[in-house]
């Protein structure tokens, strides 16, 4: 009961943020110069202005910017994402096709990132400034600055040119039908290069805050008493500073959730891969407005989520934060 | 960044040294190998692949395999019939007829009929097409005495030449019974899962990955097509691209699709043919467009300086390779139809002439030699853009013109540049279809709505001008439609409301394996009736 209350009030909290969201960008897309029509000639390669008129009239761009808002906020309400210009479809459904590409491109890499990072952060934090600390430090940090789309296609060149072990891009193999267990595989062999390329980056920064706050944890009173009361030391890790030190980690990726699902667009670039941050782009690009809010409000949607689930893990993780509230 | 830009270049110069081209001769006598599928990479998604609707490669190179024309290119550039077998005009030039050939089905099983070719032409290809509705902004009939006879009937004389150069990309047909009383052609669910007659059957659409089509068992050209399948797939990034094709999951990148560096690289492998055959069809010239509200490019003398000013063979050595050549004027020197003896003025490079034009023009060099400024606006169509925006920058630097320059997206450059007229100096492309008439001559002449992209939005009026573009419009002798033509480019040149320094034509990267390809100057384009890829 308790965490429906929680969870209705989240809810509630986080409406009128949404909705600021969405007219943020809507401004903020206003002040791009063009619209989706223009858009549409850079790509025909030339019309006339009959024509143009014709089309503005057909995506509803005759009327003022603010009749297009109004419209879009009241469509909203009635939870109609509406139309999507470059698609030709409702933006529900584009969304919707593109969502499991993303999803499982983000869980995989996030849950990769998450536990590598974990052990690692755990490792040299154990053994703080001898030669592990200074090798997983050292990666992390190569890790860290080296930018994703540069790795991206070095991969591509080692394991897919070369070595010729892993496909180069797209989602699966669409030469050859597959089904069934045959396909996981080749979607899992496809999403290999990219949830590695994604998931090194995010892993050096795990690994860089679990190893601070396990050492910073490690300090603290209630270990000395873990150790005086005779406890042996790989029990006092996990039983007491892992958790302890999970939760600056935990908050982490409540924060960063929201940013992969975005900032994978040059993943999925690279890659070839059919996910929610290429569609992002495009639709700015195009000026697509429509499939744009759609993504903003459903990335909102999936923070919003996130976040909430990330509450509760506080709670089962360090159970004083939610006696406080 | 020098460096690169330098490295870059140096490996596209040595490319042509290394290419093998044409290498059909070696493999004529080869016999056609039965099945195979072939990759193909899409850099563009489109918001539909119907060629009736929409005019430009990123359709053709996926429509063009499901759908046909009445008319294509053959290997010399010549008008060859499709699904049209002969056309005949009237001494007038207001009627032309086309018989159309026998026995064609669409993918469903109807028969394609005249019936076809009056409803796209009246329905698509003059309320719709963008450049068709120009094309045939005078067509007011096609009538269908017989199921395999179309008669066109024009209120003002259509020239056959014309017509014929044109509708190889502005001929496709679509069928009938399928759009018509279907409601808004536009929505049409047809146009992302085309019917056609072509050697292609459309199998499915993935947005953002692939699009898939499957040999047609009853295409009409005998034994043909010779591949089972054909997938395209939707690459964004052109340095994936390249990687894709060095994987093997790509055999074709067509229409200058990978960064320059890639390509040179590409061209010196084996395993890939880079080069431009295949797309003489396609040319296209680099172009610096004058804002003439600007009091100082009204100047005829000012326009003229800032071409002295450029070092163009320079910039083709250093940046461009061996794909580019000088450009002469507005008809570029693929288009043996229509390329003039005389070009009229050109303008070498040369920087004192260049000062003293801008002197005698009144603009002498204030406080830190600087003339006056400004706005150049490159289009983000491709790197060679960029690259020239810089070169202009720079060039204009030494003759005291300073240029600010403002880059933006596709739909943003429009906008500014043939909308808002927010704009000095402007470059990107112009692209020749063949024909003059087609989407040159509308760059020039006066009295274009507002907003019509690709069109005179100079603020440029020039009654001789708009006088030779309406005559050769309407001229249907052969030979004085060409003269005209000639004096069209000659007065461009003299005016110079836009420049055309740089021509280039697109360039293809393909498998060596792939047989019978680039043998037309649309072949990207064209319905690869007769690909094949060997073992």
């Amino acid at each position: 009961m308790r965490i429906l209350t929680l969870a209705g009030r989240r809810l509630a909290a986080s409406i009128p943020t949404l909705f600021l969201i969405l007219i943020g960008v809507f401004v903020l897309l206003q002040f791009a110069p063009g619209d989706t029509v223009d858009a549409l000639m850079a790509q025909m390669g030339g019309g006339d202005a009959e024509t143009a008129k014709q089309l503005r009239q057909y995506y509803g761009l005759d009327v003022s910017a603010w009749a297009q808002l109004g419209n879009y906020l009241w469509r909203l309400v009635r939870l109609d994402l509406g139309f999507s210009a470059i698609y030709g479809k409702p933006v529900a459904t584009v969304i919707a096709e593109r969502l499991p590409a993303t999803i499982l491109l983000m869980t995989a890499s996030l849950s990769l990132a998450f536990f590598f990072g974990l052990v690692f952060g755990v490792i040299a934090a154990r053994g703080v400034n001898r030669w592990p600390d200074t090798l997983i430090s050292t990666l992390g940090l190569v890790f860290y600055a080296m930018p994703t789309f540069w790795f991206g296609l070095m991969a591509i060149v080692v394991f897919s040119i070369y070595l010729q072990w892993l496909p180069a891009g797209g989602f699966e193999d669409i030469t050859v039908a597959r089904t069934g267990l045959a396909r996981t595989l080749d979607i899992a062999s496809h999403l290999v290069l990219p949830t590695l390329t994604l998931a090194l980056f995010y892993m050096a920064i795990y690994l860089r805050i679990m190893r601070g706050s396990m050492l910073e944890v490690l300090t603290l009173d209630f270990v000395r008493t873990a150790r005086a009361k005779g406890m042996d030391e790989t029990r006092v890790v996990v039983r007491h500073v892992l958790r302890n030190a999970l939760l600056p980690m935990v908050t982490l990726i409540g924060l960063q959730a929201g940013t992969m699902l975005g900032g994978s667009v040059v993943v999925e670039s690279v890659f070839s891969l059919p996910g929610l941050g290429r569609l992002a782009y495009e639709s700015v690009i195009q000026r697509d407005l429509n499939t744009l809010l759609g993504i903003v409000f459903v990335s909102a949607l999936l923070v919003i989520t996130v976040n909430f689930i990330v509450d509760l893990l506080y709670a089962r993780l360090d159970p004083r934060i939610t006696t406080g509230s | 960044m020098d460096m690169t830009r330098r490295a870059a270049l140096l490996t596209s110069a040595a490319i042509a040294s290394s290419v093998a081209f044409p290498m059909r001769s070696l493999f004529a006598q080869e016999t056609p190998r039965k099945g195979g599928v072939f990759t193909v990479h899409y850099g563009a998604e489109q918001r539909q692949l119907n060629p009736s609707l929409q005019a430009s490669t990123g359709v053709y190179i996926i429509g063009g395999k499901i759908q046909e024309q009445l008319v294509d290119l053959d290997a010399a550039g010549k008008p060859v019939g499709v699904l049209a077998t002969s056309w005949e005009a009237a001494p007038d030039g207001k009627t032309i007829t086309f018989k159309l050939r026998d026995g064609v089905k669409w993918h469903d099983g109807r028969p394609f009929t005249s019936a076809d070719v009056q409803f796209t032409a009246m329905e698509m290809w003059k309320k719709i097409l963008n450049y068709g509705t120009t094309l045939q902004l005078f067509l007011t009939a096609v009538d269908t005495p017989d199921p395999l006879t179309a008669v066109f009937r024009y209120e003002r004389p259509m020239p056959l030449n014309l017509l014929l150069r044109a509708l190889p990309d502005l001929g496709y047909i679509s069928p009938r019974h399928i759009y018509e009383g279907k409601g808004d052609i536009r929505q049409n669910p047809a146009n992302l899962a085309p019917i056609g007659t072509g050697p292609f059957k459309f199998v499915t659409y993935e947005r953002g990955q692939h699009v898939i089509a499957d040999r047609n068992a009853d295409y009409w050209r005998p034994n043909a097509p010779h591949l089972d399948r054909i997938v395209w797939r939707v690459v964004t990034d052109r340095s994936a691209a390249a990687a894709q094709m060095e994987a093997g999951q790509i055999h074709y990148s067509p229409f200058s699709g990978l960064t320059i560096s890639d390509a040179a690289r590409l061209g010196k492998d084996k395993r890939f043919i880079v080069s431009t055959k295949g797309n003489e069809g396609n040319a296209r010239t680099n172009t610096i467009e004058f804002n003439f509200r600007r009091k100082e490019l009204a100047d005829i003398r000012v326009r003229r300086a800032i071409a002295h000013a450029l070092d163009i063979p320079f910039f083709i050595e250093n940046f461009l390779g061996d794909f580019a050549k000088r450009g002469t004027g507005p008809v570029p020197s693929v288009s043996t139809d229509f390329y003039p003896a005389d070009n009229g003025p050109q303008y070498p490079f040369d920087k004192k002439r260049a000062a003293a034009l801008l002197d005698e023009a009144g603009f002498k060099a204030g406080a830190g030699g600087t003339r006056f400024s400004l706005r150049l606006l490159p289009a983000p169509w491709g790197e060679d853009i960029t690259l020239f925006a810089t070169f202009i920058q720079q060039s204009l630097a030494d003759v005291g013109i300073k240029v600010e320059v403002v880059r933006t997206d596709g739909g943003g450059f429009l906008k500014q540049v043939y909308d808002e007229h927010a704009f000095d100096l402007a470059t990107g492309w112009h692209q020749y279809r063949n024909d003059p008439a087609v989407s040159t001559t509308v760059w020039y002449r006066s009295g274009q709505p507002k907003g019509a992209p690709w069109t005179n939005q100079w603020g440029w009026t020039d009654e001789t001008m708009d006088k030779i573009i309406d005559d050769a419009a309407t001229e249907v002798d052969v030979a004085k439609r060409k003269a005209l033509y000639g004096d069209f480019v000659r007065r461009a040149n003299t005016e110079l409301p836009i420049w055309t320094p740089i021509e280039q034509i697109f360039l293809t990267a393909i498998s060596a394996k792939a047989r019978n390809h680039s043998n037309t100057p649309r072949w990207g384009s064209s319905s690869w009736h007769d690909l094949w890829l060997a073992e």
